[in-house]
Parts: structure tokens; C-alpha cells; sequence
């Protein structure tokens, strides 16, 4: 601590040093534990992901021969084009339809909102191989609508955009949602004093209104497209992109070291949107203040049923491509007998892990809800208000929003180079479903944390000092009052990681061992395998238990509702 | 061993009323370079009601807090009761504390969060319902008792708040803007009533303020505080009639201010704008050609008719009145650009014919003149 005397007055008396007690050792030994987890579960494979790039297969340094070597085949290069352009292509599909489905649902007194808003979340419950897969009923070699490709094929861009856009449309529109909702409608009510047109009005004040949010789905799009594994796997054909070249490096041909360096360059978009996104987050928070007033839509025709024709074909499309799937998959074979089957469900006769993929499956996500749940809500509570603010505090406040840059594929890759490290006393984990857990958890740790902390910030900021002014522990206001009053945003962290772990591809496909196969890779190995049925069917069923969740979520909120959080009534 | 006899003679110093309950010495605290308080000190008296008066900023949240262990020290020395606190954590000291927020917790009823801090083996059920109860009616909340914050007004709020800091019957009472979430006529009311409960209970009290009414009316002893330094300390009365220097005079009720120059006769001061002179008992004992802030309170300008002005009266011209129910209050031109305030009786305004326009003759008296010396 420096202490020189300031402005030549005579030196400070002594420098006090606040005695801790006890309560405050342990929440700060929380918050080392928490640093712990994320460093084996974050910081220190990446680390090693890193330093691989730089080495050769026998673990010599090279430098940058690696790059050196990547950049000069055509065939590297090439994909990470193709990565870039599907992306982009895919984005500007998907951004102006979200902008569009999420104006009519805030901005319109168009009939069934709720219905609309319910189906505009289907996507984000099914893996992102479901639509895949039924494009491939549609229009695949035996698809019933193949001609109106016009003798193009479905394996490759055309497949990947279209399923592409099935599995971001709802990433997009949530975000826009949330954004147009956050409008001041004293705004509005200025600009129509001032005889501003409709047209104008959009122009001067919904879509300023609404930049950032459009930035910030523009970014999620084009990052989820670019980083997506399992829609390229499954129905990208003989077209490589970045993340179908990682696999190949590593499972294919083995070379961890050029796989590292694909991962690289994978990160960098996404390192790049996510900085992007975070510029974006900050100017959008600044432009509400805490006075708006809440916009309410007024009946109008002209606007609300071309809108709702709109959100009928989006949901059509949506439901359409879903039920594709489902009915595929209860079909005896495709397109020769259409006759209803459940034989497709047997899932012993495609791949040797049968129904037990799915109960791995169900395992790992119920582990990676109950466990992530518990460590992100504890450490956002850690970080807000249990210790005071200190480097370790900002070290793992940095880390915790960190996994949104890494795509799913780099992190596993990172933990296969990480945990089968000889050297790694941890290499234990390796193939156990711990180590599936911990990839879950770290990989969708950033959404999950942003949630828990908006919500805690929502509570008063001395409730930690008025119970030690009452000498109750932090932690005993911590079970008391915290916990109850943000339980309804500690299930909705639950369920997004449960949601997230059960249809997630590229986070485990390189870390499942022999017994812990999950079900969403059992659906790449049968597609593999050219039994594309079954593949569906597995993926029904993951959707079915995701639904499952979600269904009573919504459910038990009501319950949740009257136990803990009867105190909001004003009467 | 030494220490601990040390300690418990302090104890029985401050038990006897020798010694001062509180006593905050040479603190400072800094927040990175930022300095908030610089080496204060002050003492509280036990039972007293002290506030900390002064604008945003000035760091009297930052005192409260030091002395709460909320924020603690980083240099000086804090004693509550003759024990030295100012390393120890705030659940280790003795104190109840209010907020401007009342952070009171939303999903407990108002009997949960009073009986928030009544654990463990001396509070059996039955003593707790009955600590509760008690409180309850000391706050004049009975019927309340099984609704929750949401459901109450603010000041029912506020009041849920003071009964849960005086539930374990702290010595020190800390009331951090205790008022300023309510409306003005509440505000009146509720302070009032914490001086009444403060005095009927005894306990040592320190409200943090930046409404100096509300410091003056329920005060012992103010502090005014500016920039991490205590500019003064006294009675309001003392505080209000002699301020130690400009930065109270100005801060604390209105004044109207100018600088001028320490002139001959003795007592005589000569304005430095316009040269008007003005007679001031305070400027007595200064240097001539000495640079002074002077000040000028509102009820301190005697007005007359600009025909009947004594010796030492000066013209006027009244730019501006304002009726304000008891009192009105005048805003008037003296010379080219000299601004003063006064209050007068509406009944006294309309004999003088005061309105705006009005060419009236205005006096001080020397003995009530605020001078101070200038800062270089």
C-alpha cells in the first residue's frame, strides 16, 4: 500500500488491515473453487490446444510452421471460405425473417402470439442434426422433392443454409424480441407529435432502436453457423468446412497438431463476433433508462395481417421441417414402403449402444443441469456480492464469459489434448461421463452465468451488509432470501444447460468413451453408417425429452411461483 | 494482559459518561487514488443524535460505512464504547443499520424480517414472537405484521427497516439517507418520529443527510462534512449562526455572497465589484486592504421605505417576489449587479409596498454580517 504523504502534510497514522472473519474466508475459498473448475475446465486446455499448434507430432517446437504449413494447402484454405460465405449467406436469410417474426410479435396485435412465440423456440430443443435430416427425406437421393433442386444436390451449401437457417432462426429471434420489447414508447408518442410518418417513425426510431440488437443476431448467427459441427457432418456431402476439417485432422488423420491449428482458426471468428457482440451488448444497455414506458401495439390491419401471414409461413416451415422428421423416422423405408413402423426406434439393431445412448444422454444433461446450475449461480453470487472485489474475482468474472467464444469443437479438442496429456494426473476422466459434465458446463457457462448474475443485480445491494449488521452469515441470506427469490432464473439455468447438453454434437464427439456414448453422437454414427431413419428416430426422441423438460418447466413454474415468490403480489 | 485492562477501563470510562461512546480518530480512506476522507476526527457522546450534513461526494457515506465496517478504514483509528473497532468486521461490531433503500427482503413478511437477526440459543420462539410484537407496536405497525414490503407504503417500509436494526438493541444506530426515498410531507412526519424513538430508547445515533433542514430539525450536534474534510461541527444553531468558514456559511441556509476588501473605518468593508460599503462587526479585527467573503442571510436584511433609510442603508430595487405562505421572499438589485435575498412577513411586504419594481432602502446588521477571510 503506498502511503507517501500527500501534498507535504505529515505522514498517515498506520495503515489499518481489516480483520476478515471467518464467514468471509470461506465465501473467498468458494470463489477459489469456482476459479479451480474453470481453470482445469477452460483456462488450462485451451492453454494446451495453444502450445500444441506450435509443436510437431513428436512435440518439438516449430513455430509457426503449422500456419505456415496450413496456409499453403488450397484444400484448408478453401473450407475456411466456404465456412464464411455459408455463414454469411445464412445470416442474411435468417436476420431480416427474425426481424420480421419478432416485429410482429412485439410490434403487432396480430392473433396467437403466444403460439408463435412458443413454435419460434422449437429449433433450440432439437439437435441441430434433426433438420439435417430431414432435408435429406426431402431432398435427398431418394427425396420426394428432389426435382425442384434442378439437379442440384442437397449434400453440400444448399443443405447446409437451409438447415442452417432452421437451427438459428430462433437464436436470432429472441434477440430481436428482447430488443424491439425494450422500446420507450414516449418515443413514439414524440415522434407522432411531430407528425412524423409511419415510415419515418420506422426509420428514426425503431430501427435505431433496435441497431444493436440487430448487430448482436446478425454476430450470434454467422458465429453459430461457422462453429455448427453436426449439420455440415450430416449433410454437407463431399463439402468441407472448418469444422468438418477439424474432425477429419483429428479422428480422421490423427494429427492433433494441424487440428489445433484449424481449432485456431476456428476461434478467430468467433473471438471476433464475441467481441463484437460485447461492444454491441454495451451500447444497447445504455439506450434504455430505467423511466420507459412500455409500448403497447394498437390494432391496424394494413400491418398486422401481411405480418401474420408471414408468421404462419415461418411457423409452417418450422413445424413442417420438424414433422418431416418425426414422420421419417416412423417409416418402414423411405420412399419405398411409407407404412408406419416403430422399428426405426430399435435402436440395438443400428448401433451397439441401443437405447442406452439416450439414458447416457439423460444423465449427463440432468448431472450438467444439477451441478452447473449449483457451481454458476454460487460463483455469480460469489463474484456480485459474497467477496469483496479482488483480482481473483476479475480473473474469473473473465473466464466465466469466455466459453462463448469457444466454439464447442475447440473446447473438445482442447480437453482431448488437455486431459490425454501423459503427464496429466487428471487423465483419469478421460472417456467417463465426469468429463462429458465438465465440457457441458464449461462450454454453455457464459449464458448460463450472464443469466444468474442480471439476476442477482436485480437485488438490493446492502442486503449482505444489513445481515451482518444483524450478525447473520452471509450464506444463511444467501439461502434465505437470494436463492428464493431468483429460483425462477436458477430453472431457467438448468434447463438451457439441460436443453443445450442433450443436443449438443460438437462439444462431446471427441470425448465419449466406450459406456458413455450420448445420443446426439449415436445419431452421427448411424447417419454415418447410412441408416438415416434410425438417426432420426434417435433424434426424436432427444427432442422428446427436451421437450419433456421444457414442458414441465412450465409446468411446475406455476408451483415454483406460489412457494417462492408469492411476496411479488401487491395485494 | 495490559491491553485487556486497558480496554476495560475505557469501558468503564464511557459506562460512567467520561468518555465519548464513539470516537473516530484521524481516519482516511481511499479508494484506489481516490481520496474519500482525510484524517477525520470527531467524538459521539453516548445518546446523542449526530448527522452528517453535506453534498454529494463530500464522503459521509463513506464515514458511515467505515464506522459500520462496511467499507473499513484504511488508516486511523475507530473506538466504539471504549473498544477499538477499526479492524473488525461488521458482524463483530455492535451496530443497527438503516438504508436509503431499507433493503428490506421482499419474499420474508414484515415479522420475518424483524426477527431477522434474533437467532440462535438466546432467542427461543416464543422470546422472539414476543421481541417482534414489541417492536412492532414501538413502530406502530401491529396489523402489519404477516404482509409483505411490496404491500406496504414507503414509510411503513422505512419504518419495518428501524424496527429490524433496533431489534438486537444495538448501542449505535446508523441511519444511512433514511429519508430521502419518501415524499416531503412523510419525510416530516417520519423524522420526527425517529427523534421522538431515538430519545425514548436512548441509542447513540448517526444519520447521514444531505437535506440540511432535516439535519438541523432532529439534531444534537451536526457534522458538516465537504470533500473527505469535516468543515464544522456544532449545534445546528451554532452551525446556522457562526459557521467556521465560507464553505458553511454558503452550504448551510441561504446567503446571499460576495467578495470585498477590509476598508477604514474599522468594521467598514467596501464591496469589490461595484465599491458599495457595508458596516460588519466581524471585520473588526482585520488588516485593511485585506480580501474577505462576505455573507448575508435573507432574515438578516432590514428593509424600509427607500425615504426612511437610516445611516448605513443602502438602495434597493425589487427584481422578484416570491410568496412562500408564512414568509416572503424578496429578490433585490443594490448598485448594478449586486443580488441579495430577503425574508419579510407578508404582511410587512404589503406595507412597504414591495413589488417587483419597487424602489425600497435596506440595512444589516453589523453584528450579523458573516466575514471570512479570503483564501489568498
Amino acid at each position: 500500500m503506498p502511503e507517501a504523504p500527500l501534498g507535504g502534510a505529515a505522514a498517515l497514522p498506520s495503515p489499518v488491515r481489516p480483520r476478515a472473519a471467518l464467514d468471509a474466508l470461506l465465501l473467498r475459498g468458494g470463489l477459489w473453487v469456482a476459479a479451480a473448475v474453470l481453470a482445469v475446465g477452460l483456462v488450462l486446455p485451451l492453454a494446451t490446444l495453444l502450445l500444441r499448434a506450435f509443436e510437431d507430432q513428436a512435440g518439438q517446437f516449430v513455430g509457426l510452421a503449422n500456419f505456415a504449413a496450413y496456409v499453403t494447402t488450397p484444400a484448408l484454405l478453401g473450407a475456411a471460405w466456404n465456412s464464411a460465405w455459408t455463414a454469411a449467406l445464412t445470416t442474411l436469410v435468417v436476420v431480416p425473417t427474425a426481424f420480421l417474426y419478432a416485429y410482429a410479435l412485439t410490434r403487432s396485435c396480430m392473433p396467437l402470439k403466444g403460439l408463435f412465440r412458443a413454435i419460434m423456440l422449437i429449433p433450440v430443443l432439437a439437435p441441430s442434426l434433426l433438420p439435417a435430416l430431414a432435408l435429406i427425406y426431402l431432398f435427398g437421393n431418394q427425396g420426394m422433392l428432389r426435382g425442384l433442386l434442378m439437379g442440384e444436390s442437397i449434400y453440400g451449401p444448399i443443405g447446409i443454409v437451409i438447415a442452417q437457417c432452421f437451427y438459428c432462426f430462433p437464436h436470432a429471434a429472441i434477440i430481436l424480441a428482447v430488443a424491439l420489447s425494450t422500446t420507450d414508447a414516449r418515443l413514439y408518442e414524440a415522434a407522432e407529435a411531430l407528425r412524423a410518418g409511419r415510415l419515418r417513425i420506422f426509420a428514426t426510431v425503431t430501427l435505431p432502436g433496435a441497431r444493436y440488437g440487430l448487430v448482436s443476431a446478425a454476430v450470434v448467427v454467422f458465429t453459430l453457423v461457422v462453429t455448427d459441427f453436426g449439420i455440415p457432418k450430416v449433410i454437407g456431402g463431399q463439402f468441407p468446412v472448418l469444422a468438418t476439417d477439424v474432425y477429419k485432422q483429428v479422428v480422421g488423420l490423427q494429427d492433433f497438431n494441424m487440428g489445433a491449428v484449424v481449432g485456431i482458426v476456428l476461434l478467430l471468428p468467433a473471438v471476433g463476433a464475441f467481441l463484437l457482440d460485447r461492444w454491441a451488448q454495451g451500447k444497447r444497455a445504455a439506450t434504455l433508462s430505467g423511466r420507459a414506458v412500455a409500448y403497447v401495439p394498437r390494432p391496424r390491419r394494413g400491418r398486422d395481417l401481411p405480418l401474420l401471414g408471414l408468421c404462419l409461413g415461418v411457423a409452417a416451415v418450422l413445424v413442417g421441417i420438424l414433422a418431416i422428421a418425426v414422420w421419417g423416422s416412423l417409416i418402414r423405408f423411405w420412399p419405398y414402403t411409407l407404412s408406419l413402423t416403430l422399428d426405426n426406434y430399435d435402436f440395438a439393431r443400428f448401433d451397439a449402444t441401443g437405447w442406452d445412448s439416450l439414458l447416457v444422454s439423460v444423465r449427463m444433461a440432468a448431472l450438467a443441469a444439477l451441478l452447473g446450475s449449483v457451481l454458476v449461480f454460487c460463483t455469480a453470487w460469489l463474484l456480485e456480492r459474497g467477496t469483496p472485489p479482488s483480482r481473483l474475482g476479475g480473473a474469473v468474472r473473465f473466464a466465466a464469459t469466455l466459453p462463448l467464444a469457444v466454439p464447442g469443437l475447440v473446447l473438445g479438442l482442447a480437453f482431448i489434448l488437455f486431459f490425454n496429456h501423459p503427464a496429466n494426473p487428471l487423465g483419469f476422466v478421460y472417456g467417463t461421463l465426469a468429463i462429458l459434465v465438465l465440457n457441458c458446463v464449461v462450454h454453455f457457462y457464459t449464458v448460463a452465468h450472464l443469466t444468474a448474475v442480471t439476476a442477482i443485480r436485480q437485488l438490493d445491494p446492502e442486503f449482505e451488509a444489513v445481515s451482518a449488521s444483524l450478525k447473520v452469515p452471509a450464506w444463511v441470506t444467501f439461502g434465505r432470501v437470494t436463492v428464493p427469490i431468483c429460483l425462477p432464473a436458477i430453472l431457467d439455468i438448468a434447463v438451457y444447460l439441460f436443453v443445450n447438453t442433450m443436443t449438443t454434437v460438437s462439444a462431446v464427439i471427441f470425448l465419449y468413451g466406450p459406456d458413455t456414448k450420448p445420443a446426439s453422437v449415436a445419431v452421427v454414427h448411424m447417419d454415418e453408417a447410412g441408416q438415416a431413419s434410425a438417426a432420426a428416430a434417435m433424434a426424436v426422441c432427444i427432442l422428446g425429452v427436451t421437450l419433456s423438460a421444457k414442458l414441465l418447466q412450465v409446468a411446475t413454474g406455476g408451483l415454483v411461483e406460489r412457494a417462492t415468490q408469492r411476496w411479488r403480489r401487491r395485494v | 494482559m495490559t491491553d485487556s485492562a486497558l480496554a476495560e477501563r475505557r469501558a468503564a470510562a464511557v459506562a460512567r459518561g467520561e468518555a465519548p461512546y464513539l470516537v473516530v480518530d484521524q481516519v482516511s480512506k481511499t479508494f484506489g487514488t481516490v481520496m474519500a476522507l482525510e484524517r477525520v476526527s470527531l467524538t459521539v457522546e453516548a445518546g446523542e443524535f449526530v448527522s452528517f450534513l453535506g453534498p454529494s461526494g463530500c464522503g459521509k457515506t463513506t464515514l458511515l460505512r467505515a464506522i459500520a465496517g462496511l467499507d473499513p478504514a484504511t488508516s486511523g483509528r475507530i473506538s466504539q464504547a471504549g473498544r477499538d473497532i477499526t479492524a473488525l468486521p461488521p458482524a463483530a461490531r455492535d451496530f443497527g443499520i438503516v438504508f436509503q433503500s431499507y433493503a428490506l427482503f421482499p419474499n420474508l413478511t414484515v415479522a420475518e424480517n424483524i426477527a431477522y437477526g434474533l437467532r440462535g440459543p438466546s432467542w427461543p420462539k416464543p422470546r422472539r414472537a414476543q421481541r417482534v410484537e414489541e417492536l412492532l407496536s414501538l413502530v406502530g405497525l401491529a396489523e402489519h405484521i404477516r404482509k409483505y414490503p411490496a404491500q406496504l407504503s414507503g414509510g411503513q417500509q422505512q419504518r419495518v427497516a428501524l424496527a429490524r436494526a433496533l431489534a438486537n438493541e444495538p448501542g449505535l444506530l446508523l441511519l444511512d439517507e433514511p429519508l430521502s426515498a419518501l415524499d416531503a410531507i412523510v419525510r416530516l412526519h417520519l423524522r420526527q418520529e425517529i427523534r421522538a424513538l431515538q430519545r425514548r430508547l436512548g441509542v447513540t445515533t448517526i444519520m447521514v443527510t444531505h437535506d440540511q433542514e432535516e439535519a438541523m430539525g432532529v439534531s444534537d450536534r451536526v457534522v458538516v462534512m465537504s470533500r473527505g474534510h469535516i468543515a464544522q461541527i456544532g449545534r445546528p444553531e451554532e452551525i446556522y449562526r457562526n459557521p467556521a468558514n465560507p464553505f458553511v456559511a454558503g452550504f448551510v441556509g441561504r446567503s446571499a455572497h460576495f467578495t470585498a476588501r477590509v476598508d477604514t473605518p474599522p468594521g467598514m468593508l467596501q464591496a469589490e465589484d461595484d465599491g458599495c460599503r457595508i458596516e460588519a462587526d466581524a471585520a473588526r479585527g482585520m488588516l485593511y486592504g485585506n480580501r474577505v467573503e462576505v455573507f448575508i442571510r435573507p432574515e438578516d436584511v432590514r428593509l424600509s421605505r427607500a425615504d426612511a433609510g437610516g445611516a448605513g442603508s443602502f438602495a434597493v430595487t425589487v427584481s422578484h417576489l416570491e410568496f412562500l405562505g408564512s414568509v416572503c421572499r424578496l429578490t433585490l438589485e443594490a448598485g448594478t449587479h449586486r443580488r441579495l435575498e430577503a425574508d419579510l412577513a407578508p404582511d410587512a411586504a404589503q406595507a412597504l409596498g414591495a413589488t417587483p419594481g419597487a424602489k425600497l432602502a435596506a440595512a444589516v446588521p453589523p453584528a450579523r454580517v458573516l466575514v471570512f477571510p479570503a483564501d489568498a
